[in-house]
Parts: C-alpha cells; sequence; structure tokens
C-alpha cells in the first residue's frame, strides 16, 4: 500500500474526467497537500475509454499502481468492471448507474452488455452506485453529472467537503456555479446513502 | 511563489514566462501541443506567438528570432523533430545569440503517436544539450533555464519531456512572470550564417570544442546528481527518476541524470564505487550506453541484458519489478492483478456526426476494391471503417498513394488527408504525383481545423493562434496550381452528391482531388451550430442493420431495431443510406435518451 490515497477516474471520453480530477487537484492545494496526477490527452479523447489517476500526498510518480486505488470513481459501470482491478484490498468503487455500449458492439453484432450482470460481476467489492444524470438533471444541468459524481464519492476521499467545493467553484464556468454547487450537495447525500463500505481514509 | 496544480505542459508554459521568452512557434502534436495554447491564454502578452504550417517551418522561424538575439521556444511531439530535424542538425553548427529551446514530446507507450523514438538520440547525433525532465516541477524548472544555458553555449537546447511528463499533474510552485524587453536585431556574419563548405568546416570544431565545458555545466547546475549509500547502485533518467525514487530502499545509492551529454569522468567516478549498477530509463538505452562505457568492470544491468524492456513506459510497479530481479528489495510491494478479460474494447471513434465518416462510407461503396492510403488525424479512425490500408507519417497519404501507382497496381488508389496534415507536408507530395503522371484520387478531409490535436487553428481557418484574422486559404487553388486539373469540392453530408463526385472521379484521368468540406462536429457545436436531431420510425424500421454498420456511436440497437440517442448531431447520413426509410428529423421536442 502506497503512502498516498491513490484515485482512480474512469470513463468516456468527453465526460468531464479532467474537470472532475482538476477538482481533487485543486482541493489538494487549498488543503497545502501535495498531489500528483495523471490523465488521457488527445486521440483517445474521442469517445474512447480514458483514466484520470490522482494521488493525494503523492510525492513521485503519476500513475496509480494497479491494485493501489483506495478509491474508483466511475462514470460508466462498465468502465468501473474494466478497471476494477485497480482497487486496493478494502477500498471502495463509486460508480454512476449507467454505461454506453462501445459502438463496435453493436457494428460487430456482439452480445450487448448486460447491466445487471456488470453490477454483480462488481458486487465482491463494496460499491457505491448513484444516478449521477438523475442528480445532474434535478440539479439543473445535465453537464453537472461529473461533478455529482464527485460529490458522491466525497464521502470516500480524506478531502474536506469545502476544499471540494472550492475547487468546484473555482473551475466549473460562472454561470453554472449554483447548478454545479448542487449536484454537489446532491451528489455528496447520494453517497451517504449508497453504501460502500465505511467512509473516509 | 506560488503553488498551484499544474500540468506538465503548463508547467513548461509557466517556465517560459519567467525566464523570460520572447517568441515562440510550434506544430500542434500529442503530447506537446498545449504549451503554446497556455501562452496564447496569457493575458497582456508581450512576445510573438504562432502555430507553423510545420515543425521544420516552426523550428526555423525560432532559430532566426535566436539569431537577432530573442529568446524562442519550438514546440512539437517527438516525429516533428524529424520534419524539423534539416534544421536542427546545422543549427548546432550556426549556434545562436539568444536563448533557443526545441521542446521535443517523446511519447513512450505510443499513447498518440505512431512511433516511441527516443529524442535523446537527436541530441547525440546533433551535439546539443538535452534536458530531460522527471517531474512536473523539473519541467517547469527547466523550461525557465534552459534559455539562459542555451545563451551560455550559443547553442539550441533540447527539453525533451515525456507524455507522463507533459500530461500528468502536480503542485508546482511557479516564480514571477519576466517580461520580454528585447528586439529583434538581425547582425550580419556569413561566416556564421552562411553554412557553405569554407565556413561549416570551421563551425563544426568549434561545436565540438563546447562539449567538455557542457558536459560540467549540466553537473554544476545539478542536473546529474549522485548520493552514494552502499555497494548497489539505480542509474535512472527521466520519469523513470522518479518511479525509482519512490520504491528505492536507503541503502542503494541513485544516480540520477537529468541532461545531456553526460559528463564521462563524473559518471564513471560515481558507478566504480559500486559492485554493480542498474540502469532504468525508458526507449533507446542511452544512459546505458553511456553507464557502459565508464564502467570499467562493474557489471552494469538494464536493456541490454533483458533486465528493462526497449518498449513501452515504466512505471512505479514496473520499476519495482525491474528492481526485484535485478537483487534489490523495493520499498513497497505491487500486488499482481489482472484486468477481467472478457469485455468489449472502448476504442477511441469518430464522433457522432463527424464528416470523415460519410467519406469513408461513399469511398468503400464507389471504389468497391480500391486502396486507401490515408495520414495522421482523427481520420486514422476510418481503419475502423475498413477505408485506411496505410498510415506511416505527415503528408504519406499523397506519395504512398503516387508510390502504389506507379508500382503497378492497377486497382483505384483513394487516398484520404486532412487538411492541416495537407498544409503541413502535403503539399510536394500532390506536385511530385501530378509532375511524375501518378494516377490516383486524393480526398481532402477538410474541417477547417486541426481537430485530433485538440482544435488548433490552421491556414484553412481563416484565424492564427491568437485569432487575429488570416487569410483564409484556398486548397482548390493549391490544388490547381500544383498542377491537378481536375479539382471538385463537396458537402460530404450531401451522400448522393459525394457519391456522384467520387464517380466522376474514378472516370478521369490522373490526379484527382475531391475535397470534402464541412466544419468539425466539435468546433460547430462550440460555434452554435444546431442542426436537430434525428430518430428511427421504429414501425418503419426493418432491423436490417446498414445504418448500425455506418459506425456512428449515436446509433444503438434496441428491441433489434435501431434507436438514434441523445450523441446525434443531425448530420442526417443515416437517413440517407437508410433503405427502408425509417430515420427522419426529429419530431418530438424533448431530446431523446
Amino acid at each position: 500500500m502506497s503512502e498516498s490515497f491513490d484515485v482512480l477516474l474512469v470513463g468516456i471520453g468527453g465526460q468531464g474526467i479532467i474537470l472532475a480530477s482538476n477538482i481533487l487537484g485543486e482541493a489538494c492545494i487549498a488543503e497545502g497537500r501535495s498531489v500528483k496526477g495523471a490523465e488521457t490527452h488527445g486521440m483517445a479523447q474521442r469517445g474512447g475509454s480514458v483514466e484520470g489517476h490522482i494521488r493525494i500526498d503523492g510525492k513521485f510518480g503519476p500513475l496509480v499502481p494497479p491494485g493501489s486505488a483506495r478509491l474508483i470513481i466511475a462514470f460508466d459501470m462498465l468502465e468501473a468492471l474494466r478497471y476494477a482491478h485497480f482497487l486496493a484490498p478494502g477500498g471502495t468503487i463509486v460508480s454512476n448507474n449507467r454505461f454506453v455500449v462501445p459502438t463496435s458492439v453493436y457494428m460487430q453484432g456482439a452480445p450487448v452488455p448486460d447491466e445487471a450482470a456488470i453490477r454483480e460481476r462488481l458486487s465482491s467489492r463494496p460499491l457505491c452506485v448513484v444516478d449521477a444524470e438523475g442528480i445532474a438533471g434535478e440539479a439543473g444541468n445535465p453537464l453537472s453529472q461529473n461533478v455529482a459524481m464527485i460529490g458522491a464519492a466525497s464521502r470516500f476521499l480524506p478531502l474536506k467537503p469545502a476544499s471540494l467545493l472550492g475547487a468546484v467553484e473555482k473551475l466549473v464556468p460562472k454561470k453554472t456555479v449554483e447548478t454545479n454547487r448542487r449536484a454537489f450537495e446532491m451528489g455528496r447525500a447520494a453517497g451517504e446513502r449508497c453504501g460502500g463500505g465505511k467512509a473516509g481514509a | 511563489m506560488k503553488t498551484q496544480y499544474l500540468l506538465g505542459n503548463e508547467a513548461i508554459a509557466y517556465g517560459c514566462l519567467e525566464a523570460p521568452v520572447d517568441f515562440v512557434t510550434g506544430y500542434p502534436g500529442t503530447p506537446s501541443s498545449e504549451v503554446v495554447e497556455v501562452l496564447r491564454d496569457v493575458p497582456d502578452r508581450d512576445y510573438y506567438l504562432e502555430w507553423s504550417v510545420n515543425e521544420k517551418v516552426a523550428l526555423e522561424n525560432a532559430l532566426a528570432a535566436a539569431w537577432c538575439g530573442l529568446r524562442a521556444i519550438c514546440t512539437m511531439k517527438h516525429v516533428g523533430l524529424n520534419v524539423a530535424a534539416d534544421a536542427l542538425m546545422t543549427s548546432a553548427y550556426t549556434g545562436v545569440t539568444g536563448g533557443l529551446v526545441v521542446m521535443s514530446a517523446d511519447d513512450p507507450f505510443a499513447h498518440s503517436s505512431q512511433n516511441e523514438q527516443d529524442s535523446r538520440c537527436y541530441a547525440l547525433f546533433s551535439r546539443l544539450p538535452c534536458l530531460d525532465p522527471s517531474t512536473i516541477q523539473e519541467a517547469h524548472d527547466m523550461a525557465r533555464d534552459a534559455f539562459a544555458l542555451s545563451e551560455q553555449f550559443s547553442l539550441p537546447v533540447i527539453l525533451r519531456p515525456t507524455t507522463r511528463v507533459c500530461h500528468s499533474k502536480g503542485d508546482t510552485v511557479t516564480g514571477e512572470r519576466a517580461r520580454s524587453t528585447r528586439k529583434g536585431e538581425f547582425h550580419r556574419d556569413p561566416r556564421q550564417y552562411v553554412v557553405i563548405p569554407a565556413h561549416t568546416r570551421a563551425l563544426h570544431p568549434k561545436l565540438n570544442e563546447k562539449q567538455p565545458a557542457i558536459r560540467k555545466a549540466l553537473v554544476e547546475r545539478g542536473y546529474n546528481t549522485a548520493v552514494i549509500r552502499g555497494p548497489l547502485a539505480v542509474v535512472a533518467s527521466g520519469i523513470a527518476a522518479a518511479y525509482v525514487q519512490e520504491v528505492l530502499p536507503a541503502d542503494v545509492s541513485f544516480i540520477k541524470i537529468g541532461a545531456y551529454p553526460v559528463d564521462e569522468e563524473w559518471l564513471a567516478a560515481q558507478v566504480s564505487r559500486h559492485e554493480k549498477v542498474l540502469v532504468i530509463e525508458e526507449l533507446h538505452p542511452v544512459v546505458e550506453e553511456t553507464v557502459r562505457q565508464v564502467a570499467k568492470g562493474v557489471p552494469v544491468s538494464g536493456k541490454k541484458d533483458g533486465v528493462v524492456p526497449y518498449e513501452g513506459e515504466l512505471s512505479t510497479a514496473a520499476v519495482a519489478a525491474i528492481m526485484k530481479s535485478f537483487g534489490i528489495t523495493p520499498t513497497q510491494a505491487y500486488p499482481a492483478v489482472a484486468p477481467v478479460a472478457d469485455l468489449p474494447q472502448r476504442p477511441p471513434i469518430l464522433c457522432a456526426g463527424c464528416m470523415h465518416r460519410p467519406v469513408f462510407y461513399a469511398m468503400r461503396r464507389v471504389f468497391r476494391d480500391g486502396i486507401y492510403p490515408s495520414d495522421i488525424g482523427c481520420y486514422t479512425l476510418g481503419l475502423q471503417l475498413g477505408a485506411v490500408d496505410t498510415t506511416i507519417c505527415m503528408g504519406a497519404a499523397v506519395t504512398i498513394g503516387s508510390g502504389i501507382s506507379h508500382a503497378g497496381e492497377e486497382r483505384d488508389v483513394v487516398a484520404t488527408i486532412g487538411d492541416s496534415t495537407f498544409f503541413h507536408s502535403g503539399i510536394p507530395g500532390l506536385l511530385n504525383a501530378v509532375y511524375n503522371g501518378a494516377r490516383m484520387v486524393l480526398v481532402i478531409l477538410d474541417n477547417r481545423i486541426t481537430a485530433m490535436t485538440g482544435h488548433q487553428p490552421n491556414p484553412g481557418t481563416g484565424v492564427t493562434v491568437c485569432g487575429a484574422a488570416a487569410p483564409q486559404v484556398s486548397i482548390e487553388t493549391i490544388c490547381r496550381a500544383c498542377g491537378v486539373s481536375w479539382v471538385e469540392t463537396v458537402d460530404p453530408y450531401d451522400l448522393a452528391s459525394l457519391m456522384a463526385t467520387l464517380r466522376a472521379a474514378k472516370e478521369q484521368p490522373g490526379v484527382k482531388v475531391v475535397i470534402a468540406r464541412q466544419p468539425c462536429v466539435i468546433t460547430a457545436r462550440r460555434a452554435n451550430l444546431r442542426r436537430g436531431r434525428f430518430e428511427v420510425d421504429p414501425g418503419v424500421c426493418t432491423a436490417c442493420g446498414v445504418c448500425i454498420g455506418f459506425g456512428c456511436p449515436a446509433i444503438e440497437k434496441r428491441d433489434e431495431k435501431a434507436f438514434i440517442t441523445g450523441l446525434c448531431s443531425g448530420c442526417g447520413v443515416c437517413a440517407q443510406i437508410c433503405p427502408a426509410g425509417a430515420i427522419r428529423k426529429e419530431t418530438r421536442t424533448e431530446g431523446s435518451r
């Protein structure tokens, strides 16, 4: 186990993972903590599977070693399963309840993954599933799903909610601060209800 | 002094501001592109900034500025340095007056690249100093200090970050922005700047004479350091040094190489104090070869004895495993875990509504047994649609196409190239193809932007990097000036016209150019262009699968029938290919999904 609290964010290019990982990074700076991270840029972002690594209190390399993530935040449930081997023993997965079927599955006529089966295969680990789309819609901005996910995951992060919220306010466009603040708070409330084992570091 | 959470490329840009830099050029390429973009977004810019049309052009512009006494940086990805190499190699002879930094970002594991070449080899080849940061903080500090280093030796300096530096983030301490006060002035000195043989024979020894002092300076400046702790040593460079430090036991010596050329005397003295030495670096064994040269009987492990891989990227876990196999117990143990096996892959894919997709679709139908050379850009993803047969380097769609036609191949050659790639290095190939009588169709996929690397403007966009209006060059006119007599422009969303144009091209002799033009869907969306979505009438859909085979990410199957999701951007091409006429413009007010 690393001395850093390692978090892996996973999803699909275009879902706002870079902004979400920036929220964690900025919150670390606000708390005066060291932090290292790495993310996917370039062509892989065109609807491909993407990952964001964040090592809270990290001092060296930016990559979370497989088997070492204390928390996985998945914006897509299929991606949660794809990256589940990054989870450390006792770590938690916070996942969106939806997933996008890769276009190639339809093109090749391959079997379409089934939500119940994905959940079943994830269930051997502490799992917290939230409806990010529902929360974001209720908060008033469908684009705030990434902030809703960070809100839901905040209970499992060794960062103060105020630091995270401060980072959200700093990073989102000014006119969306209110809806994103709501998405964070509603996400946090959903996280409190969703299971996933013990909170905090 | 301020601590910020910065991307590696942002940190490099901040270093440039502190130097300060006077002149910035570059050609976009992952993982290098953000440096120029961050410098563009700085308020109250007092330096010159351009996206150049290719890396050679970028480097030559920056070199000229440095000859005029300015501090200049030129950014590119590693393969761009191949394009710029002609200027680079001789710039070591001419030297510079103002500091010149050539940033060439390497991409171990080829996350977004066609190869895994190592820019440090260019440093050895050209005899230019090279800085190799292991962290974002070092990338910042090296960028800031590289200009002065360049001026100290009157030589360009290569800055070589890798993907995991450029696209990593971390807490980074930055300093105050300095103000550019220099004004460029060219001092005529033909013996320096006109490299006729008589001059160059005098310049070459001067370059060689500088080397010992450079080697010493890189140790004195603290780029190459050694901490001696025990009988075993690990030598590491670049980001591998950060991975090593995370898991290195306290009784193992650590020799860190952050700059080249390495002072061999200094290195020999460090190595000689050990019983055996392990060298860990990504890509080419640049450090290892030097260590082996100076080891004088001290056993050395690394790539050459199979302990460290030649290819791909390293990680903390990989480095821990390498140390263990060498006989050092890392301070952390990482579990051996494997991903679940049977999940469908999720590769990147052309966007819903991307103009490239109908072009590939139409090409496959009009040229059923065609050969499809292609190029570097988002459209390389046409591979998934069976419409990309070759990709090697920028501009080569045209030249591979003409070469295949001259090789005696009788099938139609239909090459695809993007607008930015055409400007970059496609034009000479087209000129050559016409001049030498090739038989081919060139389809220029003109989305008016350099999309793959993050939507940088190019000479077809009509604006510069700084947002100033620029003439929108006419690709049609360029092609005609190259000697192409048959040039047609078509809207790729109009499938019937697109197919008819390709059929007409098929009948023409010689080199034919079809320009397919639609703005990139991402830039169109950002510009608030809304076309309205399409939907499938499930009562009419026969579940034939034609639209599914089109490969648009907005089209799914629900209950065996096609269904269009909220990703639809309204290009309408699926409605044109549906044999049942089941797809129409959405009538509902709410978006589906």
